[in-house]
């Protein structure tokens, strides 16, 4: 693989002049910026996958000592991406880091206008009374004389952006309560 | 995809990505590899530098055609006719990979006299009801002598041998006839075809690749089966540099497919029981869906395991190992079925995880007004998107909607572990690099907390009904006492399960091969098994690529870490290489084993002459020479005589919305296909003058949805939608670049910047006489009109939903609309809002025709593969 010539290399250090012509003067830098660093010198890497397509190129995710996440690059070691990675892999830091995000509960309330912000605990626990009360209102136990212990009164959506392990525990969770519209993007 | 599954054993694609630098010839269809695959297009242009040959057929001329040697265009949705004519090519000229065929497909196999082609009933196949659009498929089945094997005739002489019918059913699918359908011109054609068939045999191999432009269509699984049988007959599958590459559209899409969510199937393509089939009881079960010969004579192993791993100690022997608490199905429990069961008030609650179906589903506004019914909607996510905000989209009226809605947030990739599963199966685990932001909770934290509520709450009661939610197990303690304070699972025990372990000790299975069915293992999903040999070893985490490009010792791919899949057929039938060229596994006769770049997909000791045993069982069945181990009969189904409601053979069927008749036959769309006739699902007319141009949809290398909009690197760069049309048209339609333009189709509009290109040109098709000059209109399916900073109207609002009869995927890909120039205006309140007539109404979410009927024909054979396969 061809890449950029690198000058300072072919052209040996005697050669001041020629240096001189093509306009390779040592670079003038101050005390300061000699001790600067790169933002991700000495960070700890992480590895991870892009979460985007399914080429699953392998990343490194570069986090401070505080916990911070600082940057995301591809991962040079993976015989798939081999460092690359494409215009939405590069933004990966921008889907976890974002002003925009929403990281509280939301909750709208019956022919409310709006959103209001409520506590995990709360959300949680009235979802779990609902999914309960809905269950029982709708649950069939038979039809046409078959067993058929399910429900079509709930379904699920969604599988393909989150792990193997999650959909296992998804389809593991609905299944107990007898639901049966679990489906994911692999349809759409 | 049942399209790979049904023809090769496993419904993934057969090709590690790396591999593709050993191709000679790569075509690619339905694909715009360069830009939705970006970085695994560097072994295509790795395989160019080293001289193949790069071929691209789309509609529109793309980054991926700009570097291609030969680009043919195509008029979408028309892949059948295209790959059909190249069929007949190869068929009528003799070139077809003989040895390959005659030894590895069921090119001899003889048909039974019952089958009817297209060919005698001018488009369809014997056994149709037309009414229901339901096949007996029990016509199309083959042969058998008295000992109840299938006749085959090596020579391929017999007329009504696969190879024959496939000749008389493919030979109107001449150059002539493909340019008068796909528009593409005959010179092109020719070149295509010749191209492949120099670049296949004993020394060339050539690959495909594909996405979603082949499964979005009301005939998407038999776009798949035609280049599955032309790879077949080109000798390409199993080999280095050829198969089938599916490219997957979400991260995990394999995985979701692999350990499904998906209606109709368990973990590792196992059925789910249903009953309107007749599994009422585990044996009826086994005995349904265990086949004598092949691998899936397995079946009660790994299902009993399954069961083991889901209800623990619960299940036992007498109890039928808790099989009568799986839910069971009364229909098409899929995603857009349930749509309109949700709109005609089945569905009071609806759970949606990282998928934003407000915006990318079909018929997108019947969603949302869907929702409306709900009593409660509850979003897992880390963006406000147009899902949830259901409620205050454009034309709603919060104060008439009764639907609670929660949003919980979502931790991102980077804030969890677990294993995501890449387009060549590979499981790949990815670390926790940071705590989840805020109250942001992982999935499976959100689902442990409910699991671990409904055990409570249904606390004492008797009723047998909530007898699952006490039996199933949820012991994924993490070993991290700060995770383990937060409530947080252990994602590597849940993994464990999956792979399977003993019961009485709790040891992991070190693969697949250890399950029994005597409820002595468990196993969460047999396919992944391996991968956690021991408590201490993670696969899917290994990391060290060195070595050969196959780097097995990075990551896990299923099964068993092989690579390309059928690998045995890359040997001859004697386990020689076809060539040196091509080596790739082969059988060492000194070890006495199969050997080779590549884990063996072939039990490792069976020697190429071992003869088949036609009184045994599972394996014994196929001989040493049979590497299609998944199948009955061991071989690659060039007929598929079971396993599809709608085709053993692939015939040309115009989309259900289309400019032209078929000019194939009388038949002019998929007479098996599933449509909603409502007012709230509009279709335009099968050919409609009011919508004179073919639609089609795609998506763009910068965006994916509510992932990227969000994202100011990347709203920067594609800020908004677009509509490309060509330079012809827009001077027609008064339309310059950069005007608005809107695009309508019967079910509504949308509004978008015009994009005037050369990319998507005029074709002419039709017979001679009748030539017609169609244009086609391409909009990117990437937006949605109501959060985030990349905005803009969603295609999904044009889009209504008519399905494949296979697996229920969606036509999005072509599609008939009109254009014009200005905006749309107010968005119109529409008969999509409103409450359908009790005569339209499906509560259990069921068609026009087949009804009760759908999904009753699928079992086993149907669901070894991916529901779809890629969705971006």
């Amino acid at each position: 693989m061809k890449t950029t010539i690198d000058l300072t290399r072919i052209i040996p250090p005697g050669r001041t002049g020629l240096r001189e012509r093509i306009g390779m003067l040592p670079n003038i830098s101050s005390e300061r910026t000699k001790t600067l660093k790169g933002r991700i010198a000495g960070a700890k890497a992480v590895t991870s996958v892009c979460s985007y397509c399914a080429v699953g190129c392998s990343t490194l995710a570069y986090v401070s000592d505080d916990g911070k996440l600082l940057e995301v690059e591809g991962n040079p070691d993976s015989p798939i991406n081999a460092g690359h990675l494409c215009p939405k892999g590069a933004a990966l830091f921008g889907l976890t880091v974002n002003q925009m995000r929403w990281t509280t509960v939301k909750y709208r309330a019956p022919y409310s206008e709006r959103y209001e912000e409520r506590p995990l605990a709360w959300a949680l626990e009235r979802i779990a009374h609902l999914m309960q009360d809905t269950r029982e209102k709708t649950f069939v136990k038979e039809k046409d004389g078959r067993r058929v212990n399910h429900t079509l009164g709930i379904a699920s959506l969604g599988g393909a952006t989150f792990s193997a392990e999650e959909n296992y525990l998804l389809s593991k969770f609905m299944h107990a309560l007898g639901v049966v519209s679990i489906e994911n993007q692999a349809r759409i | 995809m049942p399209g790979l599954g049904t023809s090769f054993g496993r419904g993934g694609a057969t090709v590690w990505v790396p591999d593709l630098v050993n191709a000679d010839c790569i075509l690619i269809e339905g694909s715009n590899f360069a830009e939705a695959h970006p970085v695994a297009f560097r072994f295509v242009m790795q395989a160019k530098d080293r001289g193949a040959t790069i071929i691209h057929v789309d509609p529109r001329f793309t980054r991926t055609s700009a570097v291609a040697d030969i680009y043919a265009p195509i008029r979408s949705g028309t892949d059948i006719a295209f790959l059909g004519g190249i069929i007949n090519y190869i068929l009528s000229r003799d070139k077809t990979f003989k040895e390959y065929v005659v030894a590895y497909t069921n090119a001899g196999h003889i048909v039974g006299e019952r089958f009817e082609d297209t060919e005698d009933l001018d488009g369809i196949f014997s056994g149709l009801d037309r009414e229901t659009g339901v096949y007996d498929t029990t016509t199309w089945a083959f042969e058998r002598d008295e000992r109840g094997m299938i006749a085959n005739d090596p020579t391929l002489e017999h007329p009504r041998c696969v190879y024959n019918i496939l000749k008389r059913h493919y030979a109107r699918y001449t150059p002539e006839m493909v340019e008068r359908v796909c528009g593409t011109p005959q010179s092109v054609f020719q070149k295509i075809a010749e191209t492949l068939a120099r670049n296949s045999g004993r020394e060339r191999t050539t690959a495909f690749a594909y996405a979603v432009g082949w499964t979005q269509h009301t005939a998407g699984v038999q776009f798949i089966r035609t280049a599955a049988i032309l790879q077949l007959l080109l000798g390409n599958i199993g080999r280095p540099g050829g198969g089938i590459m599916a490219l997957r559209g979400h991260a995990n899409i394999q995985g979701a497919t692999d350990i499904p969510t998906l209606y109709d199937l368990l973990p590792g393509y196992l059925p789910m029981p249903s009953a309107l089939r007749d599994e009422q009881t585990l044996d009826a079960y086994l005995k349904r869906n265990t086949r004598k010969t092949g691998w899936w004579a397995n079946t009660p192993k790994y299902m009993i395991s399954l069961l083991k791993a889901l209800y623990g100690a619960a299940a036992t022997k007498e109890n039928d190992y808790c099989f009568a608490h799986l839910p069971q199905l009364t229909g098409d429990h899929s995603m857009l079925p349930t749509t309109f069961a949700m709109k005609d008030g089945t569905v009071k609650g609806y759970v949606v995880v990282g998928q934003n179906p407000g915006a990318s589903g079909q018929n997108a506004e019947l969603v949302k007004a869907a929702m409306e019914r709900c009593e409660w909607v509850v979003n897992i996510d880390s963006y406000d998107n147009e899902t949830v905000s259901f409620w205050r989209r454009e034309g709603a009226d919060p104060a008439t909607i009764a639907t609670e809605v929660f949003f919980l947030p979502a931790a991102t990739i980077l804030e969890k572990d677990g294993t995501m599963v890449q387009t060549s199966r590979l499981l790949q685990w990815h670390d926790k690099a940071v705590e989840p932001a805020g109250d942001s909770q992982t999935d499976a934290w959100y689902f442990t907390w409910f699991m671990k509520r409904m055990k409570q709450l249904y606390a004492g009661s008797t009723d047998p009904k909530d007898r699952p939610i006490f039996d199933t197990t949820w012991e994924y303690e993490h070993d991290d006492p700060r995770e383990r304070a937060k409530g947080e699972p252990s994602s590597v025990k849940v993994l464990q399960e999956i792979n399977g372990y003993l019961t009485a000790t709790g040891e992991q299975v070190s693969s697949f091969t250890d399950l029994k069915d005597d409820g002595s293992t468990a196993c969460g999903g047999w396919i992944y098994s391996g991968v956690c040999p021991d408590k201490n070893t993670n696969r899917a985490r290994n990391r060290d690529a060195s070595g050969d490009y196959t780097a097995l010792n990075w990551g896990y791919s299923w099964p068993a870490n092989r690579r390309t899949l059928y690998n045995r057929a890359s040997a001859d039938p004697d386990g020689n290489p076809w060539s040196e060229r091509k080596k790739y596994v082969w059988w060492d006769e000194i070890k006495g084993e199969w050997t080779g770049y590549d884990v063996p997909d072939f039990p490792k000791t069976k020697a190429p002459n071992t003869p088949a045993n036609p009184a045994g069982s599972g394996l014994d069945f196929h001989s040493g020479s049979d590497p299609f181990i998944m199948m009955d009969d061991g071989k690659g189904q060039i007929f598929a005589a079971s396993g599809l409601t709608d085709a053993p053979i692939p015939a040309h069927y115009e989309p259900q919305q289309s400019v032209v008749q078929n000019e194939l036959y009388a038949q002019q769309s998929n007479p098996a296909m599933r449509t909603w006739t409502r007012t709230d699902n509009a279709y335009n007319k099968p050919v409609d003058d009011a919508y004179p141009y073919v639609l089609t949809t795609y998506r763009i290398t910068e965006m994916s949805g509510i992932m990227t909009r969000y994202v100011p690197w990347l709203a920067e760069l594609q800020p908004a939608a677009f509509c490309e049309l060509n330079p012809e048209l827009a001077v027609e339609k008064g339309i310059a670049n950069g005007d608005w333009v809107t695009v309508s189709t019967a079910l509504g509009e949308m509004e978008a910047r015009a994009l005037v290109s050369g990319r998507l040109r005029p074709l002419r098709i039709g017979s001679k006489g009748a030539r017609k000059r169609v244009h086609q209109i391409g909009v990117p399916y990437n937006y949605g009109s109501m959060v985030a900073l990349a905005r803009g109207d969603s295609v999904g609002g044009l889009i209504p939903i008519a399905i494949d009869p296979n697996v229920s995927i969606h036509e999005s890909k072509s599609l008939t609309c009109n254009i014009r120039a200005g905006r749309r205006g107010a968005f119109r309140p529409n008969a999509i809002d409103r409450d359908v007539s009790p005569s339209e109404r499906r509560p259990e979410g069921q068609p026009d025709n087949a009804g009760a009927q759908a999904g009753q024909g699928r079992g086993l054979q149907h669901m070894q593969g991916d529901a779809a396969g890629a969705s971006p």
